[in-house]
């Protein structure tokens, strides 16, 4: 994709998420980890939202999961995304525990299965930008 | 805790009202809520000085002021005790009836009037742009919320196509299935002259029916309507001495489990329904085999397939095969979702099964008239399965 202008819309990150940007952009998928019962969170939650902590730390997710849900886009919505349809969107379920949204890459859509294994694959689109996709994975 | 021998049947809807709906332009949701509850009060024989409270929901196109609670002044009603605006997504219907029944229980209102008005559509443009959430070009919201649009999972259809789909990896279910509800909902809306979509379809049909987001169709969505639905609240006793037949509000609960989004919760094939539903049958000292009609929130066929199984229907996974044989449509053995729903009738949220529950209870079906309709099952869903709300009613105080 580096090889032609990318013309799909690039998140850009806030406070709140600058850690997981930045860490992608290094080819790191990053999570926040409640210190004190040590789940992980997505980024975007200021308090564990199971034992209502405020302390975290950043830590790298291993980038591998299973492809828990996902679906083929037909409708129209976006301009950007008008030639692009069908397209899959999916949600993997991290090894960790987070839902993180995302597509899956390099994979039929008519391959897709719920449940089975997937990686995640560094996507630099633009030069301040790199998105996860994933991949299946034995 | 009240009494629930009390609280049962101590309430009941006295007044509906239902304006045009679906492509009907050029009014604001307040002109649509002020014709809805003109239609309801003239339903129960009513006054407008009659109402001392007020419970407002709000869709798309906003209601006036916090909450939409300037509709009060909208309206010149006076006499309130009782306002406040609510939400609670498509639960909120539901759960306005509750807090009306137990205001009026407990004395703080007389005759509660709850209102959904709303007016997404404008003419010359499509329907689900009313709900897609894409913002349109140029728009990125900043942060973590960025990937939806970067990865271009855009509005409701794609996030309940999301919970589809686990739900037939895990269990597999079909199109076949979520298109027997499609089917039969059809056939029954073919019987409510008030129905957007009353056109036979078939099986066939549906698969034919083009993709919005795999694993759902055209005809696996809900309709979009412009319009409003008003119902009123009164005690047992006074809706006796009104011009309708009261529809007694039995039972009632709600479930809220929302979505921590994360391994091991199962937001997208789990509902709050049995949370709801152990609190309102309880109440209504009723069991799932009491129930005579069911009106179902069915945004998605989906919706109402994951919501049997959580009401105890049939065993959690065996919702695709339960609905397979048509027993939900027209002469099956449990008619739900009878005026067409919102997947054929009308889509106002949380007040399309209310409205066909009343109806139903009420025995104003004409043709679609369940024969036995003593226990009516009436359920509110919010967010992506996030909120539930439950309601039994039936024409019988006791």
């Amino acid at each position: 994709m580096a090889d032609q202008a990318y013309t799909l819309p690039i998140p850009v990150a806030d406070e709140a998420s600058q850690e997981f940007f930045d860490g992608a952009r290094e080819g790191k998928l990053m999570l926040l980890r409640c210190t004190q019962c040590q789940r992980y969170r997505l980024p975007g939650r200021e308090l564990c939202s199971d034992c209502w902590s405020t302390d975290t730390e950043w830590a790298q997710a291993t980038g591998r999961g299973k492809l828990y849900t996902f679906g083929i886009m037909h409708q129209k919505y976006h301009p950007a995304f008008a030639d692009m349809t069908p397209y899959n969107y999916a949600l993997v379920e991290l090894d960790e525990g987070p839902r993180l949204v995302t597509n899956i890459v390099e994979c039929d859509d008519d391959d897709l299965r719920t449940d089975m294994p997937v990686e995640a694959v560094f996507d630099a689109v633009s030069d301040e930008a790199t998105l996860i996709r994933f991949r299946p994975s034995e | 805790m009240t009494d629930d021998k009390d609280l049962r049947g101590a309430t009941a809807v006295s007044g509906l009202g239902i304006t045009e709906q679906g492509k009907v332009y050029g009014h604001s949701s307040s002109w649509f809520a002020a014709e809805a509850i003109r239609l309801a009060l003239e339903d129960a024989g009513l006054e407008k000085s009659d109402v001392d409270g007020l419970l407002v929901s709000q869709g798309v196109a906003p209601l006036p002021g916090m909450g939409g609670v300037d509709l009060q002044s909208h309206l010149g009603m006076t006499n309130l005790r009782l306002l406040t605006g609510m939400q609670v997504g498509g639960a909120t219907a539901a759960t306005m009836i509750q807090y009306a029944a137990l205001s009026v229980y407990h004395g703080l209102a007389n005759h509660v009037v709850c209102i959904f008005a709303d007016a997404p559509l404008r003419e010359g443009r499509g329907g689900g742009g009313s709900y897609s959430g894409s913002g349109g070009a140029g728009y990125m919201p900043p942060g973590m919320s960025g990937l939806y649009t970067a990865f271009g999972m855009f509005g409701v259809n794609a996030r309940y196509a999301l919970a589809a789909r686990r739900h037939m990896g895990m269990y597999g279910t079909t199109n076949d299935h979520f298109g027997a509800i499609a089917v039969g909902q059809r056939a029954w809306a073919a019987m409510n002259p008030a129905a957007q979509q009353r056109e036979p379809i078939t099986l066939s049909d549906y698969h034919a029916s083009r993709w919005v987001a795999e694993p759902l169709h055209l005809l696996d969505c809900c309709l979009v309507s412009n319009g409003a639905v008003a119902v009123i609240v009164s005690s047992a006793e006074a809706a006796r001495d009104l011009k309708q037949p009261p529809a007694y509000i039995w039972g009632m609960g709600q479930g809220h489990p929302g979505d921590l989004k994360r391994a091991g919760w199962d937001a997208e094939t789990q509902t709050g329904a049995p949370i709801a539903k152990r609190r309102a049958f309880e109440m209504a000292g009723i069991d799932v085999g009491d129930i005579d009609v069911c009106q179902l929130y069915d945004c998605y066929t989906y919706t109402v397939l994951v919501t049997l199984e959580d009401y105890g229907f049939c065993e959690k996974g065996e919702g695709g095969p339960f609905v397979a044989d048509g027993k939900l449509a027209p002469g099956g053995s449990l008619p739900t979702n009878t005026g067409g729903g919102q997947l054929s009738g009308f889509y106002m949220w949380g007040m399309t099964p209310i409205a066909e529950g009343i109806v139903q209870a009420r025995g104003q079906g004409g043709e679609r008239q369940a024969e036995k309709h003593d226990v009516v099952l009436v359920t509110g869903n919010g967010g992506i399965l996030d909120h539930h709300s439950t309601l039994v009613l039936s024409p019988n105080r006791s």
